[in-house]
């Protein structure tokens, strides 16, 4: 057991740290700071990770020839964990950085592989993830969108939706049903879709936070050609999967020490605060409070690096990657929830209200915070995941 | 980085995990609890020759020289069969006088121990029921040379089984309580130590009340320094909660796995239990719960071993997690299993009290949260 990072580790985290201080731009801040991409700070983010990319701190673990830098989870964390500590902008192309393009990596064709990773890095190409339907949400496999085949094309038509970034993005992976009387795992198909394609509309919802993130998604005759099948047809319900895995991984990284500083600009707020005539901080219960969000908040960075070593010891993630997202959802929904307690009635108070603490950000991030234990599978289909597959208990 | 077991620590859990299988079984732990002594010297004599009872001394005192990773491990599977005696008791003597022992008090007293020729307590709480140095009022006066003890000390473990004690005492009325406090090797045998072992709710930790009756002592009873007790003791007691954090990882890790293999058999409207969202989300919750706990014991076993400056705060985040998490998976585990869970027959009913009283040994959850709370500056 050991935490010490090697020499070349530590010397880039180092460079990160230098660079980052450098490089950010003194505007993000106006942006409020926040870790999810708002709409307003599209361009900026897409500047920003382009900025990231010609430096070489992103896409560390993808292979060379196809853009990354071919080094360790350990380097990728350590960069997630350096851009965390300083609050630098986040990536706005996520979902191609972590999921898109390790998936067409892990089931691209040569051809495939040297078109698209590249661009996701550099986001000259943003992507999007065509999962979820009206009726198929936790029951994904149940998906209606179809395609037939027509000579060397295929014929889309359907609807997804809460298709995050849809209506900036270039690429959409796209999960379609192509043997409707296959069993409902073996008849989908994974496509590699331009949003430019005739036939796609892309409809903003605005969400409880005002912004508009996510979007209806309509397919209306598109023609897509079959080179742009990822991993076989009918075999897409396997390569999607490989995806909501890299996603839980990606994502995981940085989360726990976005946690980290969230909390402890929460700790900084309580510190202003009074409660019976004295700071949040010296009452006994929040003391509690603020406490066991302390603990909870480091036992998923221990947690993760636990997974972090199955990988870089070449296993597979084992329980402990399964506890990570879990309780980092029901850890920062507390810590949201707990932001608001604190401020008494000024929780009242709308994001960018004068008298607003912290300009209202803590409105923001705790209605935003409803979002986690949905997407990217809800919590309980994370429990379900958790019984079935790593305790073994029979589907109900 | 590598935050995970290596070779030889994966080799110890499953040697123990065989040993304690065949030696401590659920009918074994039953005999114990049901006696007064909680152990049987030809059970201390295979731990001895497995060479667990040295295991963190250093080889020159008969130990095994290996760390608290290594120790972790171990007592994850002592958790894991709720191995009942003065395992725990002794390792809290022996980690006081490797603390702050001469070298022949450490020569004498961890060669013995080792060998299993020698018991060791710690008799720190009293009446009380404090955890810090403020709970230390028993007195230890200067005498002809040596020192005079009085006072009561509750809640000591297997006192009734030790061949000595090591007893927290004061030596000083001083402003901050931390200053003024000593700690004695009291012989089990000392004129005047009356030890009277008390009926518990786990009865595989036996736990009694000691008398300090004016005991007197040798000059060459005191370990360490006069008044200068408390800073070593915090560091052995940061060391017991991530030992006794450790335990209790393995014992919810085991009522966890009795509970999925109970929910994969058990029949309920035509299916089997685990297949109900209702238990299967239950179980969910549970491995999370033993998960984090590990991961946060884990992590403070090497911060120990390693000196790190916030080993104090990774020993009190462990214990706060692991005493809320073992206490929540045990009582999940008898909830999951029914009426059978609630039965005396049925072994859940020692992880469930085995879960309760270490959560209140070395301070409970709210305890520690507040001592995290003071760690981090808030």
């Amino acid at each position: 057991m050991d935490f010490t990072l090697t020499d070349e580790q530590e010397a880039l985290r180092r460079r990160v740290r230098s660079w980052l201080s450098a490089n950010i731009p003194e505007d993000w801040k106006k942006f409020g700071l926040s870790e999810v991409p708002r709409p307003e700070a599209y361009e900026f983010l897409r500047k920003w990770q382009k900025t990231l990319h010609d430096a070489g701190f992103i896409g560390l673990t993808w292979p060379k020839e196809y853009g990354g830098q071919g080094l360790s989870f350990v380097e990728e964390m350590v960069v997630h964990e350096e851009m965390a500590l300083q609050k630098a902008p986040p990536v706005l192309n996520i979902l191609g950085v972590g999921m898109a393009g390790p998936t067409i990596i892990a089931y691209g064709t040569e051809e495939q592989k040297k078109r698209y990773p590249a661009k996701i890095l550099s986001c000259e190409e943003i992507w999007c993830q065509g999962y979820s339907e009206p009726n198929s949400g936790s029951d994904l496999a149940s998906l209606q969108t179809r395609a037939v085949k027509d000579g060397d094309h295929w014929v889309i038509n359907g609807q997804k939706v809460w298709t995050s970034l849809a209506h900036i993005a270039d690429w959409m992976m796209l999960l379609a049903r192509t043997d409707p009387d296959a069993p409902k795992h073996k008849g989908i198909t994974y496509f590699l879709l331009d949003m430019k394609t005739p036939g796609v509309t892309v409809k903003p919802l605005k969400q409880i936070t005002g912004d508009a993130e996510f979007n209806e998604v309509f397919f209306d005759n598109v023609r897509v050609h079959e080179r742009q099948i990822l991993g076989g047809v009918n075999n897409g319900w396997a390569v999607g999967l490989t995806t909501l895995m890299y996603e839980r991984l990606a994502l995981g990284f940085g989360l726990q020490v976005r946690l980290r500083i969230t909390l402890e600009a929460m700790i900084d707020m309580a510190r202003r605060m009074d409660k019976h005539g004295r700071a949040v901080t010296k009452d006994p219960v929040m003391r509690q409070k603020l406490a066991a969000l302390w603990i909870d908040t480091e036992a998923l960075k221990y947690t993760g690096a636990r997974a972090v070593t199955k990988l870089l010891r070449g296993e597979l993630p084992g329980p402990e990657a399964s506890a990570g997202k879990m309780s980092w959802v029901e850890t920062h929904q507390r810590l949201q929830e707990l932001a608001m307690e604190l401020q008494g009635p000024y929780a009242m108070l709308a994001r960018g209200a004068e008298h607003a603490l912290d300009s209202g950000v803590w409105q923001y991030s705790f209605l935003r915070s409803r979002a986690n234990s949905i997407e990217g599978g809800t919590t309980e289909i994370q429990k379900n995941i958790i019984g079935e597959r790593v305790l073994g208990l029979p589907k109900g | 980085m590598d935050f995970g077991f290596n070779a030889d620590q994966e080799m110890l859990r499953a040697t123990a995990r065989k040993f304690l299988e065949n030696e401590c079984s659920s009918e074994f732990v039953r005999a114990r609890m049901a006696e007064d002594r909680g152990f049987t010297p030809e059970f201390w004599t295979k731990l001895a020759e497995q060479g667990w009872l040295g295991l963190v001394y250093p080889e020159q005192y008969g130990g095994a020289g290996l760390g608290f990773v290594d120790l972790t491990v171990l007592m994850e599977e002592m958790g894991r069969a709720v191995m009942p005696g003065p395992f725990f008791s002794t390792l809290l003597g022996g980690l006081v006088i490797l603390e702050v022992g001469s070298d022949d008090q450490k020569k004498e007293w961890l060669t013995k121990i080792a060998e299993g020729q020698a018991r060791v307590t710690l008799a720190l709480t009293e009446p009380n029921a404090r955890w810090d140095a403020a709970g230390v009022t028993a007195t230890a006066k200067a005498s002809g040379g040596g020192f005079t003890l009085s006072g009561t000390k509750l809640f000591v473990p297997d006192a009734h089984v030790a061949d000595a004690l090591v007893v927290v005492a004061r030596t000083r009325e001083t402003k901050n309580p931390e200053d003024g406090v000593s700690l004695f090797l009291v012989p089990a045998n000392a004129r005047g130590l009356a030890v009277k072992l008390l009926p518990t709710m786990d009865q595989t930790r036996k736990l009694c009340e000691v008398k300090l009756g004016d005991v007197a002592l040798p000059s060459t009873a005191l370990l360490g320094t006069v008044d200068g007790g408390w800073a070593p003791l915090a560091r052995v007691i940061n060391r017991a909660c991530v030992a006794l954090s450790a335990e209790m990882c393995g014992g919810a890790q085991k009522v966890l796995d009795m509970t999925t293999e109970y929910a994969k058999i058990r029949i309920a409207f035509g299916k089997p239990i685990g297949a109900y969202q209702g238990v299967k989300h239950k179980a969910a919750d549970m491995l999370v719960d033993v998960e984090n706990a590990k991961s946060l014991t884990y992590y403070a076993a090497w911060a120990v071993d390693e000196n790190v400056a916030e080993a104090a705060l990774a020993a009190s985040m462990a214990k706060a997690y692991t005493s809320d998490a073992y206490r929540k998976v045990a009582g999940a585990g008898i909830q999951l299993h029914g009426g059978i869970g609630f039965t005396w027959e049925h072994d859940l009913h020692l992880y469930f009290k085995r879960a309760k009283s270490s959560e209140a040994t070395f301070g409970d959850a709210t305890y520690h949260r507040e001592r995290v709370a003071q760690l981090i500056n808030l």
